[in-house]
């Protein structure tokens, strides 16, 4: 049962430097160039203002776009190979939604399914969340379709409620505890403070999707819908449960490095064999298996859904490819 | 008679096999829509929030397949169709562009170049403003400017995907065998790609913007090939999309080609 | 006591002409500094502008792209199309920031050995003027975590 608080507006200042005093990066949504984006920051102030969501997802915090998994280097008849340590700073990661918190599970279920990840983990343990609820929603939004909600403390360390002259805080998890117990006086009394959070109205009905998908693989849904697609990764990269990476070597005659990068399902040569034979080669197999993942095979597999309802996807999409409108019609019979 | 109205015609006397338009999306966004069925016209809508270059569609697989098709067209797709058609991509006799309100059908080369000299072309204030903002910068800062800006690239293709001339089917991005382009999105792989991406559209990017429009972190990567076609205009005095029958400026040569810099 | 900066330059040379002005250059015995690293391509028309990037990747700290004189291609017009390569690519570069004071084009025939070893003393001095590409060099390590 999580502690409950009343954390002032004026104390956030006291938090943040209680954090960075402790020797935390705090990474928050900022406004930069008109773009709402996480960077470090180390004032209340730094934080953007009224801000939904941020472009790219809080999954970067734990897995990052580039990260370098080894090195090696060539000498006269000898190979040097080096581990690459992950750079794990103590990070906060401060005001994200509840959405993106929920998001790491899944992130989770990949990275430690059969072997344990030692980057994504390292950075995970370095990892507390300081979630904000939503009072604000778009049309873009289902997280109350996926399980989730504006208001839901999954993955959340802390999760703070905007209430008048600051925010009610429920302190969730050791981790929490432990943030908290850095800047006690921050933390007031909660004096029975009401939780309200926008309402997310329930567009779809979630079991009965991933029920229905499964005698809908061949069905021809799958080519309309994916008509307009263009076959680009902006869903997968803006999204903050897409785990799938490509691995690449960049070496010249005295070495080079193995990176992990971000790579996406959506692409035309994902799952291209070096025969040449590619099963998925129509953009409508790729959106298929988009949706089969993160609804069929995430269930199946690891008893959890790949979707948390965010609508990132929706918003970075090029020709507006609306997740939940799709999911509305393919739980349909 | 609208753009609703002459889509259900067109698809009932069977003049196309669809029609590519734009149709209501999420929060007051158009998007394509692709109308097979005479029935299904209704949903088409044809406005200034069209934003979208359809011409990109033009050369998938799928489309290819239809035959003859027919696309609603503002002036810049309608410019991405005689460029195409000037790369041999598309076939005259297999686009209909319906242009203006959306019924004036326009189903020649000739009668789209005709059509074009009466649209005029207008950089968007915000484009404006960021290359005055660039112009008064030295290169240092522009250097900084732009490796903020590819910084936040993603390498998600949208970019490429969206545009109505990157159609090839193995774009040298995705040559691995050797990798001549770093596949990640550090600073390199990105300003590498851009540079790749500019230059092979050098003298055949149309300015619609699609591209700066798709990029889901903002970056004005747009401004980069319009660059290019400034410079083609410049010194070679021709614009991508201006005629079915355009020579690509950088496979082409005059012996007195203009320059001050080679030694 | 730090060594005085040596800049790396590269050199992208055409077989028929600059090459062979290289080696005139060479058998005529004039000397000249030797930051030069020559890489020699079948034609000026050959030399995509992405090595010119790439050399910078790897490195140098300046380039030289080099050929026949207009007229003189020995593949009749591979020069006149690398020309408007270089006239768009150069643009692009500077308006992407990217120090075009490092990047010299020039014709030098297969008679003008003395005129290579003036352009790469003159570039060289140049580019040790200016220092050691760092900006450009930094790319590979940024934005890797």
């Amino acid at each position: 049962m999580a502690d409950n608080f009343f954390l002032p507006q004026a104390s956030l200042d006291t938090l943040f430097a209680a954090l960075t005093g402790d020797g935390r990066r705090i990474l928050a949504p900022t406004d930069r160039d008109g773009r709402t984006e996480l960077n470090p920051v180390t004032s209340p102030g730094d934080v953007a203002k009224d801000y939904l969501q941020t472009i790219l997802s809080a999954k970067e915090a734990a897995f990052p776009k580039v990260e370098r998994l080894m090195s090696f280097s060539t000498g006269a008849g000898s190979v040097d190979l080096k581990d690459a340590e992950p750079s794990a700073v103590p990070t906060v990661l401060f005001g994200i939604r509840p959405c993106e918190a929920s998001g790491f599970k899944a992130l989770d279920a990949v990275f430690n399914w059969d072997t344990r990840d030692r980057f994504f983990n390292a950075r995970m343990e370095a990892l507390a969340v300081i979630g904000i609820g939503c009072t604000r929603k778009d049309d873009a939004c289902f997280c109350t379709s996926v399980g989730g909600g504006p208001g839901s403390t999954s993955g959340s360390d802390i999760l703070l409620t905007p209430v008048e002259g600051g925010f009610l805080a429920e302190v969730l998890t050791e981790k929490g505890k432990a943030m908290a117990a850095l800047a006690p006086e921050a933390f007031k009394a909660d004096p029975g403070l009401e939780k309200k959070v926008v309402e997310v109205p329930v567009a779809f009905d979630q079991p009965g999707l991933t029920k229905r998908l499964k005698d809908r693989f061949e069905d021809g849904i799958w080519v309309e819908q994916s008509l307009r697609c263009v076959g680009c990764g902006a869903c997968a990269f803006v999204c903050p449960t897409c785990v799938c990476f490509d691995i690449v070597e960049e070496a010249d005659a005295k070495g080079g490095h193995r990176l992990r990068t971000w790579d996406s399902c959506g692409g035309h040569m994902f799952t291209l064999h070096a025969s040449g034979h590619n099963p998925r080669e129509t953009q409508a197999q790729r959106w298929r298996q988009r949706v089969y993942h993160k609804f069929s095979y995430y269930p199946e597999r690891y008893d959890m859904l790949g979707c948390v309802g965010c609508g990132k996807c929706t918003r970075a999409c090029p020709v507006d490819m609306n997740l939940q409108e799709h999911l509305a019609e393919a739980a349909q019979a | 008679m609208d753009l609703r109205e002459k889509s259900r015609q067109l698809l009932e006397n069977g003049d196309v096999k669809a029609v590519i338009g734009y149709e209501r999306g999420t929060m007051g966004a158009r998007r394509p829509a692709f109308i097979r069925k005479a029935e299904r016209a209704d949903r088409l809508v044809f406005d200034e929030a069209c934003a979208q270059n359809l011409a990109t569609y033009l050369t998938r697989p799928e489309v290819r397949k239809l035959g003859r098709v027919a696309v609603a067209a503002r002036p810049d797709t309608l410019r991405a169709i005689l460029q195409l058609m000037a790369e041999r991509q598309v076939k005259e006799e297999n686009v209909l562009a319906l242009a203006g309100d959306g019924t004036v059908e326009l189903g020649t080369a000739q009668a789209i170049e005709e059509h074009l000299a009466t649209c005029a072309k207008e950089l968007p204030a915000r484009d404006r403003e960021i290359l005055d903002r660039l112009s008064r910068m030295d290169r240092a800062q522009r250097w900084a400017f732009w490796q903020a800006e590819l910084s936040r690239c993603v390498k998600c293709y949208a970019c490429r995907n969206s545009c109505p001339m990157c159609y090839c089917g193995h774009c040298t991005m995705d040559c691995n065998r050797p990798q001549w382009v770093p596949v990640a999105s550090h600073a390199l792989g990105n300003l590498e790609y851009h540079m790749v991406r500019a230059m092979h559209l050098a003298g055949r990017c149309v300015e619609c913007g699609d591209c700066g429009r798709a990029c889901p972190v903002g970056i004005p990567i747009h401004l980069l090939t319009f660059n290019c076609e400034e410079s083609v205009h410049l010194q070679f005095g021709q614009r991508a999309g201006a005629s079915s029958k355009l020579d690509y400026a950088l496979s082409t040569f005059r012996p007195d080609d203009k320059e001050s810099f080679i030694r | 006591m730090t060594e005085p900066f040596e800049p790396k330059i590269t050199a992208f040379v055409c077989n028929w002409c600059t090459y062979a002005g290289a080696d005139l250059t060479g058998t005529s015995r004039i000397k000249y500094q030797s930051n030069v690293r020559v890489l020699r391509l079948p034609c000026t028309g050959r030399i995509d502008f992405m090595l010119l990037a790439k050399a910078f990747a790897r490195g140098s700290d300046g380039v030289i792209v080099s050929g026949c004189h207009p007229n003189d291609c020995h593949y009749t017009s591979g020069n006149y199309h690398a020309r408007r390569r270089w006239m768009i690519y150069r643009d692009l570069m500077d308006f992407m920031g990217i120090d075009t004071r490092r990047v010299t084009f020039s014709w030098v025939s297969a008679a003008e050995g003395a005129r290579w070893a003036e352009l790469v003393n003159e570039v060289t001095t140049s580019v040790r003027e200016l220092g050691p590409y760092t900006e450009y060099k930094e790319l590979a390590l940024t934005g890797v975590e």
